[in-house]
């Protein structure tokens, strides 16, 4: 199968945020900024590549009935590690992200991509296709965080555009994601669809 | 190599493999990463104690003193941190923590000057609305009305939002959060009075 296109297909055609509407919880949660947003997107893309690589090595030995019980102890192992090496090194870094770390492992888009993909492709399709999907969900990711930061609060990644008094809070509450995210996929809708 | 049938055996020696790899990873990585996160955090809550306490010459994190302040909060385990300069007390950093706020633990970490009033303070462990309650790192220190507690001292200040009849004023759309954090900061000087009742003994 042609690298490139497995790529693109997790990058743009079924990107998991804008266009499969997958892992919404990380998503609306971690992006009040743009560097909250990235550092998800990252950290999911990390464990992604490690758990589809490992899932597609593995799966002649994983019998049909319990391959659910078994993505999902490959995949909390990887995020596990992950968590364990953030906490150790990047401790800024876990602090914002905290809890939504743990909750990469309930992420619908590792399990998704373990069932629908890694369980019947070679690893180095598996890992293109990790890569592809994980760089999208950071792209969507960090441009809602973008978005989000810049509507709210007159920042971009922690610079300062315009005053904060003239920022709307409620793009950094729920709500306000809600409505940033229903705007993003209705302009990328429009620009693919031309 | 052909995928294998679903068997018992065949599950249960998969599943057991999978496991005790996993297990194995996981073992070794915290093994390699432990003291790395015991230094992440004890550097991280030195720093802390570095920024809001007055010039000091021994090391408060080894002296530290754990003490139980009974208020109208119920029992508040508080840790102090005291500061010495040429073996007198020149202040301390008090972390406390509240439990009234708008959602959880509101967690801080206040320095007090040899005579009790407020040196400076950090947040460090929150949960409250992002862009309304959050705002308590900065509001609090800032010039404008009457929303600074720096320099003041709970015992000649009341230092409790004007809602309730005090002296400082709330954060716009967050006095729940306000009035927690108030309340930590109050917890956090009985908490140093109390050691500096002991200080007196000695």
């Amino acid at each position: 199968m042609n690298k490139t296109k497995i790529l693109l297909n997790g990058l743009i055609k079924e990107n998991p945020t804008f266009v499969l509407l997958l892992g919404m919880c990380p998503t609306l949660g971690t992006t009040t900024s743009a560097s909250g947003g990235l550092g998800m997107g990252l950290s999911t893309l990390f464990v992604l590549i490690c758990s589809n690589v490992a899932i597609s090595m593995a799966k002649n030995i994983i019998p049909d009935k319990v391959r659910i019980p078994a993505f999902i102890v490959i995949i909390a192992t990887f995020v596990t590690i992950l968590q364990l090496c953030m906490q150790a090194y990047l401790p800024d870094l876990y602090e914002t992200l905290g809890l939504f770390i743990p909750l990469i492992v309930v992420n619908c888009i590792l399990l998704g991509r373990a069932e629908a993909f890694a369980a019947k492709h070679t690893p180095g399709d598996a890992f293109f296709d990790g890569l592809g999907i994980g760089l999208g969900f950071t792209v969507a990711l960090t441009l809602l965080g973008c978005v989000r930061e810049f509507l709210g609060t007159g920042h971009i990644f922690g610079l300062p555009v315009y005053p904060e008094e003239y920022g709307s809070l409620i793009f950094i509450l729920a709500p306000g994601a809600f409505i940033a995210l229903g705007f993003l996929i209705a302009i990328i809708h429009t620009i693919k669809t031309r | 190599m052909k995928k294998i049938d679903s068997t018992f055996w065949n599950m249960l020696w998969s599943l057991t493999l999978i496991t005790a790899v996993a297990g194995g990873l996981l073992g070794y990585t915290h093994r390699l990463t432990e003291e790395p996160i015991a230094r992440a955090t004890k550097a991280g809550r030195e720093k802390a104690i570095q920024e809001v306490i007055p010039e000091y010459d021994n090391s408060p994190i080894d002296e530290q003193q754990t003490i139980v302040v009974r208020n109208e909060y119920g029992e508040t385990p508080t840790i102090v941190y005291p500061a010495q300069k040429e073996g007198r007390l020149s202040g301390a950093a008090v972390e406390c923590s509240n439990n009234t706020g708008y959602s959880g633990e509101i967690r801080i970490i206040v320095g007090f000057n040899a005579d009790g009033s407020i040196k400076d303070y950090r947040v460090l462990k929150h949960e409250e609305t992002p862009g309304l309650g959050a705002k308590m790192n900065e509001w609090f220190r800032s010039e404008k009305n009457d929303q600074n507690i720096l320099g003041k001292s709970p015992a000649k200040n009341k230092l409790q939002v004007k809602q309730e009849a005090g002296e400082v004023d709330a954060i716009t759309a967050a006095t729940i959060t306000s009035k927690a954090f108030l309340g930590a900061v109050r917890t956090a000087y009985e908490a140093y009075i109390e050691t500096t009742k002991g200080e007196n003994h000695e």
